[in-house]
């Protein structure tokens, strides 16, 4: 098993960046492909009144059950980042044992020449960490970018789960 | 088959609704409501519309239940506001097909000028309310909803919050039913509010809220869950998710039908618990009327009236804390990349007006450093504010500032008391074409319909000339005479009316060639961050950078530029 949750407990993704980063969707995606598996899902945004480049966080949640849409301090299994300050500010909700994707951020900032994949990238990274099905996360990933740049995204997905 | 989609509640909302046979829905944008007319607008059975505000949303809502169809109205809190007038009297008059209010409250104020609890409204206005919890619950009562109204013959109300409208979560759809419509006998004495009428309407109303108490007691919605009886929480909204998050073994009475109250099984879930609490966003709604039936009962401390809940917060409510405030660490909002009201305010800072302002992405405008926004109250208050201010202070330092949706919703009658009273100035009108902050929705200005189809076109022109503006003139956002138009007709001894159009950028997602970055040529002094874009700030070794992939291509920091180390693209 790649988390070392067992199967009654809630995962808890959190992903954070600024408006137009593609966090919204990233979100969407996740909380797709957990909803395909047959997980309850939930997803949750927090954003302020700007439409573009304040901070957006969305909160995933799933498993057999999910109470709170949002997710507690501490308490994030993953912090999925777009833009490093907002990490740094919300750290606090990572749990002790949690994963960081921090270092996959700078890695996708590197292999992605157009920066409209890198939240693509980083979902490839976070479906390692994740027991979600393959087919799940292909389809999810075909709904949430509804058709636009399917085949690209689909290959630097796949190319960041190698 | 089982059908499974991600609803956000404001989706669950509209998709309940619309299996119960909805005909007619009307709606003005407001975050986070305006998705439940948006979700709406898919469907060919539903005549699901913009209104020019929520006081005709809701009489157009309420007109087509009088005509026999099912119909709902949906807005933000504030929204309600607008609207109360209809409300209050269609609590009197009653139904004929089903009719639903939906009302999303904002704790937190993710989006809004105050955070009001509308569940008060209900209480006030004498209307059965339902209040889920999650999008699940949100389609089952949408779903319902209807039913309960042509029952009572009451418009019901649906209060939702920021957390539940903008919550997605796996829902499991059903098939729409169509509902016959049912036929309009005239009869003025349930329609026609004169005293005589509407007095007995009044006395039908009492007996009818009696009525709902009892019912509101069966109802399934308003369930008891008993675990540890050590400790027991009245809760309704999210607060129950939240609540059941920090204490998963604590008793629960979960309040879905919450107005009017269950009082019987209120009273028995406090004889059933040790220490009885209330859970709840913002007011003391349930707690007043707990205390009301001479329940002991822990609330919270009045600092936790304000804001948004969490299960953290829960477990400090329960340990008797009062709420410490943290400064919020997000970042500032800002106007866009290639936003055309960028422009207009670092014109309006240069002229040190006195900008009486209004609601919309134009708010923005006021903070620092474009700090050129002086009043923001309500929908259309930038032009009857701008009208009794620069009375009192000049007009020739005073400018009223609106949005074009906003300008329909409520700034045209403004611009009536303006011209009828004599007022001298300038009202600017922002036009970027489209309802921008609740995410680009049409108005009867862009002439398109809420399902995009085209319609009549509002010509703001036209209708200040009617309204009785001496001038009425266009310009282009980035026109270079822009910050002079404006001194020159807020010193005119006549009213004006300037109508600033560009269109929004978010909107036509139109990509300018972005302006060239020539470090070398760069002296670091700053003029290029005072117009508050986005795509520009400092890194963290203190140098300017622009951020070509945020860039709209504007050229306004060309213009800033003194030293030539932005430039125009080659090929502009």
């Amino acid at each position: 098993m790649k988390n070392n949750k067992v199967n009654n407990e809630v995962i808890n993704i959190l992903f954070c960046g600024t408006g137009g980063q593609g966090v919204l969707t990233a979100a969407e995606i996740v909380s797709l492909a957990a909803m395909y598996d047959g997980f309850h899902t939930k997803k949750s945004e927090v954003h302020g009144m700007a439409q573009r480049g304040g901070s957006v966080e969305s909160h995933v949640r799933f498993g057999s059950l999910v109470a709170s849409p949002l997710i507690e301090a501490g308490a994030a299994d993953f912090i999925v980042p777009f833009y490093k300050p907002e990490r740094d500010r919300l750290i606090e909700y990572l749990s002790k044992d949690g994963k960081d994707f921090t270092a996959d951020l700078e890695e996708a900032q590197l292999n992605c020449k157009d920066k409209r994949f890198v939240n693509t990238y980083m979902l490839g990274r976070l479906s390692k960490y994740l027991n979600l099905s393959k087919e799940s996360w292909l389809k999810a990933l075909e709904a949430g970018f509804k058709g636009k740049l399917v085949e690209e995204n689909r290959k630097v997905f796949l190319d960041a789960v190698k | 088959m089982k059908k499974i989609l991600l609803l956000s509640g404001d989706e669950a909302v509209a998709r309940g609704a619309y299996e119960a046979g909805l005909k007619l829905a009307a709606a003005y944008p407001g975050t986070p409501s305006t998705e439940i007319l948006e979700y709406l607008t898919q469907f060919p059975e539903v005549d699901a519309r913009w209104a020019v505000n929520e006081k005709t949303s809701y009489e157009i809502a309420l007109g087509a239940s009088i005509a026999g169809v099912r119909s709902m109205y949906s807005s933000k809190h504030v929204g309600l506001n607008v609207a109360m007038d209809p409300l209050m009297t269609s609590a009197y008059t009653g139904v004929t097909g089903g009719f639903v209010v939906v009302v999303a409250d904002d704790p937190q104020m993710a989006s809004s000028q105050n955070e009001q609890d509308d569940r008060l409204i209900a209480k006030f206005a004498k209307i059965p309310m339902l209040e889920p919890s999650s999008p699940r619950e949100a389609y089952l009562m949408a779903r319902s909803a209807f039913d309960l109204s042509e029952k009572f013959d009451t418009p019901v109300m649906i209060r939702i919050t920021t957390r539940v409208a903008h919550t997605k979560e796996d829902v499991e759809i059903g098939e729409r039913n169509e509902v016959p419509d049912k036929p309009f006998v005239p009869n003025p004495a349930k329609y026609v509010m004169i005293p005589g009428y509407a007095y007995k309407k009044h006395i039908a109303l009492e007996a009818k809220l009696l009525e709902m108490a009892k019912y509101s007691d069966e109802s399934s919605l308003n369930f008891i869950e008993i675990n540890d009886n050590s400790m027991g929480i009245i809760t309704s909204g999210v607060s129950y998710l939240y609540a059941k998050e920090a204490f998963p073994n604590a008793s629960f009475l979960k309040i879905g039908f919450s107005y009017p109250f269950p009082d019987e099984k209120i009273k028995q879930f406090a004889k059933e618990v040790k220490d009885l609490y209330v859970i709840e966003e913002l007011e003391p709604f349930i707690e007043e009327h707990v205390k009301q039936l001479y329940i002991p009962v822990k609330a919270k401390d009045v600092s936790y009236r304000i804001g948004e809940l969490n299960p953290g917060l829960v477990k400090e409510i329960i340990e008797g804390k009062k709420k410490v405030e943290k400064p919020s660490t997000a970042r500032k909002p800002v106007l866009c990349p290639g936003c055309s009201h960028r422009p207009v305010f670092y014109a309006l800072k240069k002229l040190k007006a006195i900008v009486a302002g209004d609601i919309g992405c134009y708010t923005l405008g006021t903070l620092k450093p474009l700090d050129a926004m002086h009043t923001t109250v309500c929908m259309g208050g930038g032009v009857t504010l701008f009208d009794s201010m620069s009375k009192i202070l000049g007009h020739n330092k005073v400018v009223g500032v609106v949005g074009d949706s906003t300008f329909v919703h409520s700034g045209i009658e403004g611009l009536i008391d303006a011209a009828y009273n004599g007022a001298k100035g300038l009202l600017l009108v922002l036009d970027n074409s489209t309802t921008g902050m609740t995410g680009c929705q049409n108005n009867p200005a862009t002439g398109f319909t809420a399902k995009g189809e085209k319609t009549k076109k509002l010509s703001i022109e036209d209708i200040s000339k009617a309204a009785g503006a001496d001038i009425v003139e266009t310009i282009g956002a980035y026109a270079d005479n822009l910050a002079d138009k404006i001194h020159e007709l807020m010193n005119k001894d006549a009213l004006s009316v300037l109508i600033v159009r560009y269109p929004c950028k978010v909107l036509t997602k139109a990509k300018d060639p972005i302006p060239v970055f020539d470090g070398a040529n760069c002296k670091n002094c700053g003029a290029c961050l005072q117009i508050d874009c986005p795509a520009i700030h400092r890194n963290e070794a203190g140098n300017i950078v622009l951020e070509e992939y945020l860039c709209a291509g504007c050229d306004l920091c060309v213009r800033m530029c003194k030293f030539g180390a932005l430039k125009k693209a080659e090929n502009r």
